[in-house]
Order: structure tokens, then C-alpha cells, then sequence
């Protein structure tokens, strides 16, 4: 039944359809743990492994699961999914899992991937769910981390900072202090700067899609010849 | 004088944009004035500063947005959007707070929805709100007033004021210099009861009192000129004040230990400026005469609450916020009947 080419796939989950900026999908999440890097990435990545196993689970029982009871099938699949990321979490980074809080075990009520799960997975063959899966949690998780940058350095003038949380021993020197002696701005650290921060992101993707479809018009219209008249009054002799 | 044979609006007056604003630009003048008085310069540079920002940020909008910059800069809605942060921040804040509250102001509040006449919500205030979420340190001390500085009647010179203004980090000698306000002195009491905080903390000794009164004074006679001139109507603003002081007045009588009596909230805080200058704002108020009745009070209601049982010591900015939201929905359920129709079932 797949109707998407490959690349069509990559495209919606990276730009078009891209799960946070167009379909503004998980936005609870999205606004809550944007306060810094490593927790849009730790949260990025988290949400990504569910996307792509949930696709995955759901593509493959797809065709078992009568359509009466297949949300309640899906929602089962995804917390059981959670539940194995959240303990891995705990396992591995559990600092993280500390600072992340709440919103790991809340990827569950994350209707970016009920949505994937109902719009796509349920009607596609294995393969090209597991890559819209992918795609769509690269995209979340993109947005997630030029939010999380975003943030952290209006916030607190700082990038990349404890980073080891996630990324173990290696990555404890990676903080850059880009402003020296940065009073920091509180405003961006609370919600309220994580929705005017998420405002401007939508404004600048509309802003590049603008920009393109323009090009493309003005690219089409050389190509135009010039059009032939057809005559609505009078006779025709 | 001959009868002019013109059809109506008979107007006697200009009643551009422009104009008004001047005239509330004018009326703020006498609580300005009282202002510079009591805490010296540091108001009146921080008003020209974000006069310039706002001018500068409105132009430069303006040609990213294409519209005609002489056309919208002489409606002067910027300028009045910059005076009324100016006297809405304390007279110690550094320049680049009085920036970033400017700038935010207008292009965020302002232009994003749309410029003048589209806005949701006042742009002053959001710019007021948002400085005093994100410095709650710079935004909560207020100088001194005259007569408590060191030395009896010495306020900042221009000098000092303007280094503190331009200096990134809080000039020491200001430090000194800086208190509480009446209603965040009174907030933080603790067990004290009132007769004895009255009795025991600086800010509210008689003369210090007094000089708080005199701004808000200031502000209500410039607020009563804009009502002379037919600016705005009576309803919001009384009807806010009323409540203000219906409120307070039934706690105070109530507990006066507890609760502030009604003329610190009438007169110790923003309550004046607010009443008379921030809700009649017509773009983002209720229109219909019952709504601004509504809007008034639901604001009042709100301020009191906020200061009595929230945890700012004044709370005008988020009461007009919040009821910025609400004015579409009260102006929705008090539609005015048309003369001759009957009322909708």
C-alpha cells in the first residue's frame, strides 16, 4: 500500500511535515525540556527510539489488529516502548533521567507518535515505516536542539553545557561560554520563551518555503509560453 | 459666526491619532514631574532612552514591514508606549533593561500581531512584564525618595545617575540608595503587625509616604485633564478604582493588621498610572460602555488579589494582561442593543 517514495519519506519527516514546526505535534515536551542541549538531546533521542520501534511494532501487526480496538493496541505498544526507553535511561544516564524528569515516561502521550503510528505505520510495509519513523524523530529532534540552543544561550550564554549527563566523560569539556560574565536571561529559561522561541522558528521555515516557492514561480515562469487566446464573443468566421 | 454647512462627524477638535497621544503624553507630565522630584533624574533618562529605542525599532520594523515610516511615526504610539515603560520601571535600572523592555515591546507586542490597532495586548506592559520575570532583582528596588537619602534633601545628581544608567553592573553607591516599595515593604511584614511597620520601616514614614502619594496624585490629575478632553470615557477607570477600594476597604475594616488600608493600594503603588493610563488604552480594552465597566473592575479585582495573595508586591501589568485576553470576550456578551431592536433571546 506504500505510496512514498523513499525520499519523499526523508523530506516530509525532515521539512514538510516536520512533526514540531507543521504538525506542531508533542509540543508539551518540546517547550518543557528546550532549556538546554543536552536535554533536547537526550529527549530528541529518546523520542526517536519510540518512534521507530512503535512504527515498527505497529507496521508489523498491522494487518491483525481489527481497526475497532487499534488505538488502545497502539497506545499498549508505545508505553510498553517508553517503559524499556525510560529504564535504559535510568540504566545508562541516569542524571539525565534525573533533570528530564517527568517527561520521559510522558513520551507516551506524545501524539507525534500515535499520529505516525495511525497516519503511517498502520497503512505501510515495515521498511518504509521504520524510515518514517526515523525521519520524523530526526526532524522532532532537530527542532528540539536549535530550540535547546536557542534557549541556552540567550538564557545563560552558554552552549554545549553538561553535556557528560548524556554523553559520558568525554564530553564534560565541551561547554562553550560564549558570553563572559552573562547575567543570564531568565526569561528565555521559563515557558513563556520557549513558546515566543518556537513562534520564531515557525516564522522562519514559513519564511524558506516562501522563498522557494517564489523561486519556483519566477523559474516557471520563463518556461511559460505565451498563451493562446480563446475567443468567448462574436462569431467566428 | 456663520453656521458651517457640513455634514457630520461635527468634530470641534482634531482627532487623529497623533494628537491624542500627544495629549496623554501631556498629561502624564505633572506625575513625571513629582517623580523626577522625589527620585531625581533617573526616570526622566530612562524615558528618553526608550523614546530613542522605540523610535528606532518602529522605523526599522516599519521598512522590514514596507509601510510608510512618516505616516506611522507621527501617530506617536510609540513614543507613548516608551513614556509609560519609562515611568513604569524603577528610575535605577540600566540601560540595556529599559532596551530590551523598548524593543520587546514593540516588535513582539506591537508589530508582530500587527502594529497599532491589532495588537492583543499593551505593549508597554508586556514589556514591563517581561523585565520583571527575567530581572526580578533590578525590578524590585526602587530608590530612596528625597527625603530618606543620607543626606536630607540630596537625590542622585545627573551625573550619578547617568553612570549608573550606562554602567553594565549596579553602581555600589546606588545600592545604598536603593529600598523596597510601600506595598512590597507592607507584603513582607512578616509578623509585624501594621501600626508597628508604619511606625519602624523607613519607606513608610510620613515624608517618605508623602512623596509616593504626590506621584500618584500627579498621575490622577493628569488622568482627570484626559477625561476632561473627552480622551476616554469614566467607565473602566473608576469602575477599577472603585473595586479597588470596595476590596480593600472591606479587608482593612475586616483585619487592618493583615490587610493594607485603601489608600497604600489606592495611592502606594502603580494603582494611579494604571488606572489612568494603561486600562484606557483603547486597543486592547473592552469597547461597549457595560464592558468597560466589566473590564475596569475585573482589573481591579485582580490587582488586589495579586498584591494581597500573590506573590508580586504590585500587579497591575499582569491584571491588564490577563484581561487584555478577556476584553474580545466581554465585548462578545455586552453587545450594545441598537436603538429600536429588541434585546437577542
Amino acid at each position: 500500500m506504500s505510496t512514498k517514495g523513499y525520499i519523499e519519506i526523508t523530506n516530509d519527516g525532515l521539512w514538510h511535515n516536520n512533526p514540531a514546526l507543521v504538525q506542531l505535534l508533542g509540543l508539551c515536551p518540546l517547550l518543557a525540556v528546550t532549556a538546554s542541549v543536552v536535554n533536547a538531546l537526550g529527549l530528541g533521542i529518546a523520542t526517536t527510539l519510540v518512534l521507530v520501534g512503535s512504527n515498527l511494532s505497529v507496521s508489523l501487526v498491522r494487518n491483525f489488529v481489527p481497526d475497532t480496538v487499534r488505538l488502545p493496541a497502539f497506545v499498549m505498544i508505545i508505553a510498553a516502548l517508553v517503559t524499556c526507553v525510560e529504564l535504559l535511561s535510568q540504566a545508562f544516564t541516569y542524571d539525565l533521567y534525573l533533570s528530564l524528569g517527568i517527561f520521559i515516561p510522558l513520551i507516551v502521550t506524545n501524539c507525534a507518535i500515535l499520529g505516525r503510528a495511525e497516519a503511517f505505520a498502520r497503512k505501510n510495509a515495515i521498511l518504509p515505516s521504520i524510515l518514517d519513523g526515523f525521519m520524523m524523530g530526526l526532524g522532532f529532534t532537530s527542532v528540539l536542539l536549535i530550540l535547546g540552543a536557542m534557549r541556552e544561550i540567550i538564557g545563560q550564554g552558554t552552549l554545549f553545557a553538561d553535556m557528560h549527563l548524556l554523553l559520558g566523560a568525554i564530553a564534560s569539556e565541551w561547554k562553550i561560554i560564549l558570553i563572559q560574565d552573562y547575567g543570564g536571561f531568565l526569561f528565555a529559561i521559563l515557558p513563556p520563551g520557549a513558546f515566543i522561541g518556537m513562534g520564531l522558528l515557525i516564522a522562519v521555515k514559513s519564511i524558506i518555503d516562501n522563498q522557494i516557492s517564489l523561486r519556483k514561480k519566477a523559474h516557471k515562469e520563463i518556461s511559460i509560453t505565451v498563451n493562446k487566446r480563446v475567443r468567448v464573443t462574436g462569431k467566428i468566421e | 459666526m456663520a453656521l458651517l454647512r457640513v455634514s457630520s462627524p461635527h468634530m470641534t477638535q482634531s482627532g487623529t491619532t497623533g494628537h491624542v497621544m500627544l495629549l496623554v503624553m501631556l498629561a502624564t507630565l505633572p506625575g513625571l514631574t513629582m517623580l523626577t522630584y522625589f527620585f531625581g533624574w533617573g526616570s526622566l533618562i530612562n524615558i528618553v532612552w526608550a523614546g530613542i529605542v522605540a523610535l528606532c525599532t518602529e522605523a526599522i520594523i516599519l521598512t522590514l514591514r514596507g509601510r510608510s515610516l512618516g505616516f506611522y511615526l507621527r501617530d506617536y504610539s510609540a513614543l507613548v508606549t516608551a513614556l509609560l515603560l519609562g515611568l513604569a520601571l524603577p528610575p535605577s535600572v540600566p540601560w540595556w533593561l529599559t532596551l530590551i523592555a523598548t524593543s520587546f515591546a514593540i516588535i513582539i507586542a506591537k508589530h508582530l500581531y500587527g502594529g497599532l490597532g491589532n495588537n492583543l495586548f499593551n505593549p508597554a506592559m508586556i514589556g514591563y512584564a517581561l523585565v520583571l520575570i527575567a530581572f526580578p532583582l533590578e525590578m524590585t528596588s526602587w530608590l530612596a525618595p528625597k527625603s530618606l537619602t543620607a543626606m536630607p534633601g540630596e537625590i542622585p545628581s545627573f551625573i550619578t545617575s547617568l553612570t549608573s544608567f550606562f554602567s553594565v553592573t549596579k553602581v555600589d553607591s546606588f545600592d545604598v540608595m536603593t529600598m523596597a516599595t510601600p506595598l512590597d515593604s507592607f507584603k513582607h511584614k512578616g509578623a509585624l503587625t501594621a501600626a508597628e511597620l508604619w511606625a519602624k520601616e523607613p519607606i513608610l514614614s510620613p515624608k517618605s509616604w508623602q512623596s509616593w502619594q504626590y506621584i500618584s496624585l500627579g498621575y490622577l490629575m493628569g488622568g482627570l485633564y484626559l477625561l476632561y478632553r473627552k480622551v476616554f470615557t469614566w467607565h473602566a477607570p473608576i469602575s477599577m478604582l472603585a473595586v479597588m477600594a470596595a476590596m480593600s476597604a472591606l479587608f482593612w475594616w475586616y483585619d487592618p493588621n493583615q490587610y493594607a488600608s485603601p489608600q497604600l493600594h489606592l495611592l502606594g503603588g502603580a494603582t494611579m498610572l494604571g488606572a489612568f493610563f494603561i486600562v484606557t488604552d483603547p486597543v486592547t480594552s473592552a469597547t461597549s460602555v457595560k464592558g468597560k465597566l466589566y473590564y475596569g473592575a475585573c482589573i481591579g479585582l485582580l490587582v488586589y488579589a495579586i498584591r494581597t495573595w500573590g506573590n508580586y508586591p504590585d500587579a497591575v501589568a499582569f491584571s491588564v494582561l490577563l484581561m487584555n485576553f478577556a476584553a474580545p470576550f466581554i465585548d462578545f456578551y455586552t453587545k450594545p442593543r441598537t436603538y429600536g431592536h429588541q434585546r437577542d433571546k
